[in-house]
């Protein structure tokens, strides 16, 4: 017992492998709240509870099959993939645009990198509820703009894709400020010899940009893509205080449908079954963006 | 020499036109904080529009907002959730990085990509798992139960950040405690630890902010109206039924005020925290 001891002690002080048992709250926290969540998440994908009650039954693949005839789910699937990917490009652009304008120092420049973060620091949630005082119908600032202009007032969210694609502007405009500092981060580490050597061999604006800041800003880049396309695809808070997924169930995201499915329709069992096909879809997509990204990294550094 | 004149003139010129471009994006990106800012002290009855300044601003709204709405109790809310999971995202972070950092073994890769993994799970894909699992323990608007949820999807990029970053501290200051007699539990409270600020600083900010907006977890596991975080006291302004829009301006000013303040005060931090948190 005593020699048993000892070597727990042994083990203890001096072997490297013992360090690891400081992972373990974390893991443990992990195993409870993730991996078995998506474990006991297929399981109940398989059956039709209702969310509260003692009962249900297995029903097999029915859940899945129902979900690729689902408007509903492909609705939510398209307007994902343009709440991830189009918000994305604005995001890019937009960010990159204000990091050139805003890199180097001039009057007024503070403020104006303050003022664009700052909605960052602000939920999504509530950033839609900001936004509803602009595009709501009655009284709706951005109609009072519209009016100057001696046109009809338009109900803007009352039409599915144009509701979408409002959405998207608005999350692209509330959190380009993180991709504008990551850019801002990205130019300020391109040394400034670089610039200096290409304008004495007589480059262009344009091609100093193509030749030399595109290709430095390429960790930028791919960081601002995984962190945005991710983001956009988890899109939730947004949607449910913008339109809550209406007119009808034109602007849901998968999360928001999956929320409404659980809470609004009782339907645990289908909803657990879209989290599935929505958490596959995410984890394969930044899987894949990963790699595409390293790869395009690896072509430009070799 | 002239040309050397010609284009700082150039310059100058240049300069001004930035800063007029400047004004106008950030007039555009503050035109809808401005719009809930000047309807919050509007009265209920002004029916103007939402880009006028009342004439007699009131602090009705706030009074209806502070008063109905219970956001004191909200902010109360938020703050304790807050607190007490940056502060375990923290120590079981930074804890769970030090061995990830210094022993590269099979098992501590494979604990590693599994935490980054989790960055990728969008929450409402498995919220009724999580749920259901919570009803199960007890932990349905309990604190505890957002806590420990919390804190678990906020872990994967402090335990990513500290990893980084240890990694980056030479490995012979470790040897050196070591030879010196140090036990290797000892080695990163004395040896690692002080030297983590910088990160520690942008973790906790990162964490603090997102867990401070968090809405979805909060919705399924804090229902209790006296539970009610900021995010869904705010929700229930915007519910179909109210028509005071002055107070839902109101109570969104009020739960935006905190985290502005400190990020207007503290703006380097938070820059350098946005950074690092891309940094690969």
């Amino acid at each position: 017992m005593k020699n048993g001891n000892r070597s727990v002690m042994k083990f203890l002080q001096s072997d490297p492998r013992a360090l690891s048992l400081l992972t373990l709250p974390a893991v443990l926290l992990f195993i409870t709240f993730v991996a078995f969540p998506i474990v006991s998440g297929i399981n109940i994908s398989f059956t039709n509870w209702n969310g509260y009650s003692q009962e249900y039954s297995y029903v097999g693949f029915d859940n899945y099959r129902k979900m690729f005839t689902d408007p509903q789910v492909w609705t939510a699937f398209r307007n994902t993939l343009i709440y991830g990917f189009g918000s994305t490009l604005v995001q890019t652009i937009l960010g990159l645009a204000f990091a050139m304008l805003l890199v180097n120092r001039f009057l007024f420049r503070g403020v104006a990198r303050t003022i664009i973060y700052l909605p960052a620091m602000v939920a999504q949630l509530i950033i839609g509820y900001i936004w509803y005082f602009i595009v709501t119908y009655e009284r709706g600032a951005l109609n009072d703009i519209v009016a100057l202009f001696g046109v009809d007032k338009v109900d803007w969210m009352s039409r599915g894709f144009r509701a979408v694609m409002i959405i998207m502007m608005i999350n692209a405009i509330a959190y380009c400020g993180k991709t504008m500092i990551i850019f801002i981060a990205g130019l300020e580490s391109i040394p400034n010899m670089y610039n200096e050597a290409a304008s004495i061999d007589g480059a262009n604006a344009w091609q100093v940009f193509r030749h030399i800041t595109m290709p430095m800003l390429l960790p930028a880049l791919t960081t601002s893509l995984v962190l945005n396309i991710i983001g956009g695809l988890k899109m939730f808070g947004l949607v449910v205080a913008m339109t809550n997924g209406g007119p009808g169930y034109a602007s849901h995201s998968l999360s928001s449908l999956i929320n409404s499915l659980y809470f609004g329709g009782q339907q645990a069992g289908y909803s657990a079954a879209v989290g599935m096909f929505s958490f596959i879809f995410i984890v394969l997509v930044s899987i894949l963006l990963r790699r595409y990204l390293e790869m395009k990294e690896a072509q430009y550094n070799g | 020499m002239v040309d050397k004149k010609k284009k700082s003139k150039l310059k100058t010129r240049w300069n001004w036109l930035k800063s007029i471009i400047a004004i106008v994006i950030s007039l555009f990106f503050f035109a809808p904080f401005y719009i809930i800012l000047s309807l919050s002290f509007k009265s209920r009855a002004d029916r103007t529009s939402y880009w006028l300044f009342p004439e007699n601003p009131t602090f009705d709204a706030y009074a209806y907002a502070l008063d109905k709405g219970d956001i004191w109790l909200a902010i109360c809310n938020t703050l304790i959730v807050t607190v007490f999971s940056v502060v375990l995202v923290l120590v079981l972070g930074s804890i769970a990085a030090y061995p990830l950092a210094r022993h590269k073994t099979r098992m501590n890769k494979l604990i590693l990509s599994a935490f980054v993994g989790v960055m990728m799970v969008p929450p409402l894909s498995v919220l009724v798992p999580i749920y259901r699992e919570l009803v199960m323990m007890g932990g349905i608007n309990t604190f505890w139960g957002i806590i420990l949820v919390t804190v678990t999807y906020s872990l994967p990029t402090s335990v990513f950040m500290f990893t980084n970053f240890i990694g980056g501290i030479p490995k012979e200051l470790d040897e050196a405690a070591l030879i010196d007699g140090c036990s290797q539990f000892m080695i990163f409270p004395r040896i690692i630890l002080p030297n983590m600020a910088p990160v520690i600083s942008s973790v906790l900010i990162l964490t603090g902010v997102s867990i401070w907006n968090d809405y979805s977890f909060q919705l399924y596991v804090l229902q209790r109206p006296k539970l009610r975080t900021i995010t869904l006291a705010i929700s229930s302004f915007f519910s179909e039924g109210n028509t005071n829009m002055p107070a839902a301006a109101a109570a969104t000013v009020i739960s935006v005020l905190p985290l502005a303040i400190i990020y207007l005060c503290l703006q380097k931090y938070f820059v350098k925290g946005s950074m690092d948190s891309a940094v690969k």
